[in-house]
């Protein structure tokens, strides 16, 4: 059984059939909030369960759409470069608010592990999580972290903003698109990126930008803050 | 024919962006610096945009479900996960709403400001 459901196209179709699956419902319900991951992971993690199918065999069939990460931060260039007056205008917001929000990341992973007591691998392991997955786990290496845990925060970190970012917009008054760019890049990457996109392609722009100036200042303030600290 | 030149370019960038990162030691990972190369080729006018928008936007507009497949590591890490469920969620969530709050509000600030200033 397992060997004719384990293979590329079977686990490539899970894949992108159970996210259409959760657009349709999405869209479907009408509801803003039911981002489709919250439709597909259950539904992934119950069959791949049953089948008897491991998470390390599922990613390992689902190389080609991992590998997609990486062209699509690339093609986030051409946004920029569609939004460039804009952005040039609004530089000095934008690198306060990276600068900023690359601190407060860590410095709040930091306490907060520190005052639940949850261990060091935990803080480690998430100091890194509001950057793209490539750029997080390369920090989390150098600080001997769990490389795993970090791959997995990233996307939770990436689906929180998806998310509740658009309430967060509206609760704090973020009105200007460079704003709710920015905090949806320098909080939540890719995933918040792809939020921002669905509000404009200025949001979408300014975010995918913040995703490159946010990993650049956090792989500065992390080993600063240990230099610092530890 | 305009979609196989635009695949080519990217992946072409991202390669470019790879062996960069590979001369500074991985300080800054590959597809971060094949972004920065080409919005500098785009600037530059070396790339025309037009030859990569059909693609680009196929890979931006699509891009959490690329993110998908690696939330199912959350299956292997769940023992140290369900161990401090809940201190692992207050910390994402705390952190997350953290850095989305003070990075925006910053901007915010820092915009209304100049355009205060502008006004004037």
């Amino acid at each position: 059984m397992k060997e004719l459901i384990l293979n590329v196209p079977a686990m490539l179709t899970l894949t992108v059939g159970t996210y259409l699956l959760g657009v349709y419902c999405k869209n479907k319900s009408g509801i803003s909030l039911l981002h489709p991951f919250i439709i597909c992971i259950p539904i992934i993690i119950a069959l791949l369960k049953v089948m008897d199918i491991s998470a390390d065999e599922y990613m390992e069939h689902n190389q080609i759409i991992i590998f997609l990460q990486g062209p699509s931060v690339v093609a986030l260039g051409l946004s920029i470069y569609d939004n460039l007056e804009t952005i040039k205008k609004k530089m000095a917001a934008i690198l306060s608010a990276v600068i900023v929000g690359s601190i407060v990341g860590v410095v709040s992973v930091y306490v907060l592990c520190g005052i639940l007591n949850l261990g060091p691998i935990f803080d480690r392991s998430l100091e890194s999580k509001s950057l793209t997955t490539p750029i997080a786990m390369d920090l989390t290496k150098t600080l001997e972290g769990n490389i795993s845990l970090t791959a997995i925060s990233v996307v939770l970190c990436g689906f929180i903003g998806a998310v509740i970012g658009p309430i967060m917009w509206r609760l704090f008054k973020f009105d200007h698109p460079v704003a709710k760019g920015l905090a949806m890049g320098c909080a939540s990457h890719g995933l918040g990126t792809t939020r921002a996109i669905e509000e404009g392609a200025l949001e979408g722009a300014v975010s995918g930008l913040s995703i490159a100036l946010m990993g650049i200042a956090t792989a500065l303030v992390i080993p600063l803050f240990n230099a610092l600290i530890r | 024919m305009t979609i196989v030149k635009g695949i080519c370019i990217i992946l072409g960038f991202l390669a470019l962006g790879e062996a960069a990162s590979l001369l500074i030691n991985h300080l800054i990972p590959g597809s971060v610096l094949g972004m920065i190369l080409l919005f500098l080729a785009l600037v530059g006018k070396i790339i025309n945009p037009e030859s990569i928008r059909t693609v680009a936007n196929f890979l931006t507009k699509n891009m959490a479900i690329f993110f998908l497949p690696a939330f199912m590591g959350i299956m292997d890490q769940w023992g140290l996960i369900s161990l401090n469920l809940g201190g692992w969620l207050i910390v994402m969530f705390a952190s997350t709403i953290a850095v989305f709050f003070t990075s925006g509000w910053v901007a915010k600030t820092i915009i209304r400001f100049n355009e205060r200033r502008e006004k004037k």
